[in-house]
């Protein structure tokens, strides 16, 4: 599979094509990736057949699961708001033309730095200088490990892919050396862990709305990322170098520099993701922050198409089939990676479902040919 | 060897949109033909014959193929129909040898490769073709005109017997673009193949081709035997009542005390992407108001000189000057010092193939006001307004502004980019090949430019491998050989001749 063809974003446009030829354009852009998420259905379905498990109860425990109940909503979307973070740190460096896999490290690191940061702070400061403190750290190293493979792959011509995908397996080393070593609390037994920033320290969620911050967050940075590459200069410059890096060479443009930069940024936001995993839910870091948001992330961009308004609904769609796993596990008796089996599924079917653009012929009058 | 076979369109329609692309084209090209097909940028000759070969579905219209009706409904049924085409780019492995190109062409390959036997067939096939190939070097290392005969082989090889041809020579010299049209031109005497060629020479048609096609705006205007239609009547077929405009004249410039030179080149080292040396102590400099024209035989350096000169490769050694000052290929420095320019292959170079007209007509100016507000903010209606403008002025053809420019024709592209350069005060113009594919009153008008641009002050530097060119346009003319430049005269001072000699290093 040509994962990096894959990766290729939707020529970005903030020129637009008449209106009817730009609604049948976006119109393929949610129509395919519907259609390989029913064909994944399908599959999965026969896959469950033949272990002799009904899908229909299946997919209606997943609507039940993720999005049936009010609490259902709430483990939903709690699950999905790492999701936005870390989906947009493969979506961005996606239009620059970089295949980030690596998100995953950040978070860790992102994490551990934010625990790290309130040992010392904890009850010296107030709650919001504390809380900023950490954001503003995790968000720091998460820039400064996903922005080290961006660096890499310009200074020394090293594959992001590959390099983002080894960081993220020494990050998660650094992590458990440090809470089983130098930042242990020497309170947590069994479940080696830093000291806890405190009850009183920890997120709420959003009042009135019940939904947590870091998804409020997740929203206003995908909005404010999607100017940014839509709208400004800055975009536009990364745009050119994703989509001739040769072209932008000659344009004189700063390509190192973006390139760090569009990186930077990816790791600020699975940085973030990090802490807001800290503050929101575990309130210490541990072992359990390496729990795959980084990788689903992947998943949730390519499925978006990169385009990080997209990321939202579907890390909320991944969020639920996450959420959805207990429930799952408890009435079918299916073991609970068997989620993880269809999200597995959507991504092989989505990136077969590629060759697919430009092909079909309703989405064509009008469009390129 | 099966003989040729004979192609006809009937009725052929392509439509983009809301664009006549192509509109009821009937060509006839019998077997044993040697057909040109001519026509302006934007014609429609490409879309034509990739809806002959299937690359795109027509949207009305029929192939007869020997006079009988067949569906080509993709590349590998045309193949299949013995119909195979040369396209303007090279489709060849260059790591590869042209042995193992011609063997991996046949698709079908088996696992484990007998090569005693497969050098034995192939050397039976290369007995029956007058074409002449070193078989064991890696494609890289050979010169143009040995890639496009090796393309060219591939579709005998590959016992196709009609040949479409989108203007093959374009990266040829003349001499290599004589012999091979000769070649072929004696293969479809015998019989063998049939060749349907788009070209933008006049001087090829009346050479070697027997019969000619002429479109213009998706329609055909014209057809004739090569011979019966005088070149007069071609020209007056492709672009109808245009008129074209008057040549623009050479305005001698007085000598300015002290001027500072535009461009400096000093000692000047650069590598190709192997690390090889290319460009070699390479001294030069353009004054302002001039064009020096750098003729040489492609591959001595001349591509890897511009790219270093343009910031595309790193600057082994040597010191590069504008306008008296050290200049770095950074976009601050190219806007400061007004640098511009026109590399080969646009598309590849200087354009982002699948972002929009309208933006790229953009990539030198989105950065600053008017199209770059307070932080960098877009105002995108600023931009499209610029590039409709643009458009007009310099006549691109295209669907609209938003249209990827991809999807542009080869010329236009090429007007495209042209367009964005010259679209602000520039003081020194890097153009290499600028007329490469374009039609000749294209070719004019864009020559008329750069006489403008360098009649306003502009120093230009311009790289081409059509000595005529530089002999029309350059002031000056250095022949680069070798890496370095072996010789410089005043156009006036020297002759073909003596640049020839110096071109082949002598
Ligand atoms: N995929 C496409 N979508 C929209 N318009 C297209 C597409 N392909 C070609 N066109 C338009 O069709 C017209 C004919 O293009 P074509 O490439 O056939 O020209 P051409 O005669 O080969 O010109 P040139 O000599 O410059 O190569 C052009 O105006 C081009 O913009
Ligand atoms: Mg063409």
């Amino acid at each position: 599979m040509d994962a990096s063809h894959a990766a290729a974003p939707a020529p970005g446009g903030l020129v637009s094509a008449g209106a009817g030829a730009r609604l049948r354009q976006a119109a393929e852009y949610i129509a395919i990736p519907l259609f390989a998420l029913a064909v994944s259905a399908f599959l999965f379905s026969l896959f469950l057949l033949a272990l002799g498990h009904s899908p229909s109860e299946f997919f209606s425990l997943l609507w039940r699961g993720g999005f049936g109940t009010a609490f259902s909503w709430r483990n939903t979307l709690q699950r999905a708001a790492p999701l936005v973070l870390t989906a947009l740190a493969v979506a961005i460096p996606a239009r620059i033309g970089l295949t980030i896999i690596g998100g995953e490290g950040a978070v860790v690191l992102g994490g551990l730095a934010a625990a790290a940061i309130a040992i010392p702070l904890a009850g010296m400061v107030p709650t919001i200088v504390l809380l900023g403190c950490m954001a503003i750290l995790a968000a720091t190293v998460g820039a400064g490990w996903i922005g080290l493979a961006g660096y890499l792959r310009h200074a020394r011509n090293v594959n992001e892919t590959i390099s983002s995908l080894l960081l993220a397996y020494v990050a998660i080393a650094i992590l458990n050396f440090t809470v089983e070593g130098p930042l242990r609390d020497p309170g947590s037994l069994n479940k080696p862990s830093t000291p806890p920033i405190g009850r009183e320290n920890m997120l709420s969620p959003v009042p009135g709305l019940e939904v947590p911050w870091a998804l409020v967050v997740g929203i206003a940075i995908a909005i404010a990322l999607h100017l940014l590459m839509s709208r400004t200069a800055f975009g536009f410059a990364a745009r050119v170098t994703g989509g001739n890096p040769r072209a932008a060479r000659a344009q004189g443009l700063p390509v190192g520099r973006l390139i760090v930069l569009c990186t930077a940024i990816a790791g600020a936001c699975a940085g973030l993701a990090g802490f807001f995993e800290v503050a929101g839910i575990h309130g210490n870091a541990n072992a359990a922050l390496a729990a795959g948001y980084g990788y689903t992330g992947i998943l949730v961009a390519f499925l978006a198409r990169h385009n990080p308004i997209a990321v939202v609904p579907v890390a909320i769609l991944f969020g639920g089939i996450a959420a959805a796993g207990g429930l799952i596990q408890r009435r079918m008796g299916l073991p609970d990676a068997t989620v993880l089996l269809l999200q597995a599924t959507v991504f092989v079917v989505l990136l077969a479902s590629e060759t697919l653009y430009g092909r079909l012929r309703f989405f064509k009058a009008g469009a390129r040919a | 060897m099966s003989g040729a076979i004979g192609l006809a369109t009937v009725g052929m329609t392509k439509i983009f949109g809301d664009f006549t692309a192509l509109e009821d084209v009937s060509i006839d090209v019998r077997a044993g033909d040697f057909h040109a097909l001519l026509g302006e940028n934007g014609a429609g000759k490409s879309t034509l014959v990739k809806c002959m070969m299937g690359f795109q579905p027509p949207t009305r219209g029929q192939v007869l193929l020997d006079g009988k009706p067949v569906s080509i409904a993709d590349p590998r049924a045309a193949r299949d129909l013995g119909i195979g085409m040369v396209y303007q780019h090279f489709t060849l492995v260059p790591s590869f040898t042209a042995a193992e190109n011609l063997v991996a062409a046949r698709g079908h390959v088996p696992a484990v490769v007998d090569w005693a036997k497969e050098r034995k067939s192939l050397d039976a096939f290369l007995e029956t073709t007058p074409f002449r190939v070193p078989l064991d070097r890696p494609v890289r290392e050979l010169a143009a005109g040995e890639k496009q005969k090796l393309e060219i082989l591939k579709l005998l090889y590959l016992d196709q017997r009609f040949l479409i041809l989108d203007e093959p020579t374009s990266v040829l010299t003349p001499g290599e673009a004589d012999e091979i049209l000769g070649l072929l031109r004696g293969m479809t005497d015998a019989g063998l193949v049939s060749v349907l060629m788009i070209t933008h020479k006049f001087r090829e048609v009346n050479a070697f081709a027997r019969n000619l096609s002429v479109l213009r705006r998706g329609r055909l205007v014209g057809a004739g035997a090569v011979g019966k239609v005088t070149t007069a009547e071609m020209t007056q077929m492709m672009v109808g009542d245009a008129v074209p405009r008057p040549r623009a004249a050479r305005v001698a410039h007085a000598p300015v005390a002290d001027a500072k030179r535009a461009l400096e080149v000093v000692a000047l080292y650069a590598s190709d992407d192997a690390g090889t040396p290319r460009v070699r102590e390479l001294d030069l400099h353009v004054e302002p108001g001039e064009i020096l024209g750098i003729a040489g035989v492609s591959g001595n350096g001349q591509s890897e000189f511009i790219e270093a000169l343009t910031g595309q490769r790193p600057i082994d050694d040597g010191r590069v000057f504008v306008a008296g000052q050290a200049f770095s290929p950074t976009r601050g420095d190219f806007a400061r010092f007004k640098v511009f320019g026109l590399p080969e292959e646009p598309l590849r170079n200087a354009a982002v193939p699948r972002m929009s007209v309208a933006e790229n007509m953009a990539l030198r100016s989105f950065d600053r006001a008017p199209i770059a507000g307070v932080f960098g903010w877009l105002k995108p209606a600023t931009m499209r307004a610029r590039a409709r403008d643009l458009v007009a002025r310099y006549r691109v053809k295209t669907t609209s502004i938003d249209a990827a420019i991809e999807t542009l024709s080869g010329g236009n592209v090429q007007r495209a980019i042209l367009a964005r350069e010259l679209s602000e005060a520039v003081d020194l113009l890097i153009v290499v090949n600028p007329c490469f594919g374009l039609d000749f009153s294209s070719a004019a008008e864009i020559r008329n430019q750069i006489l403008e641009a360098r009649n306003k002050g502009t120093a230009v530097l311009l790289v081409s491998e059509d000595l005529d060119e530089i002999l029309e346009l350059a002031d000056r003319v250095a022949v680069m050989s070798q890496g370095h430049i072996a010789m410089t005269a005043p156009i006036g001072e020297t002759d073909r001749n003596a640049i020839g000699r110096a071109m082949a290093g002598h």
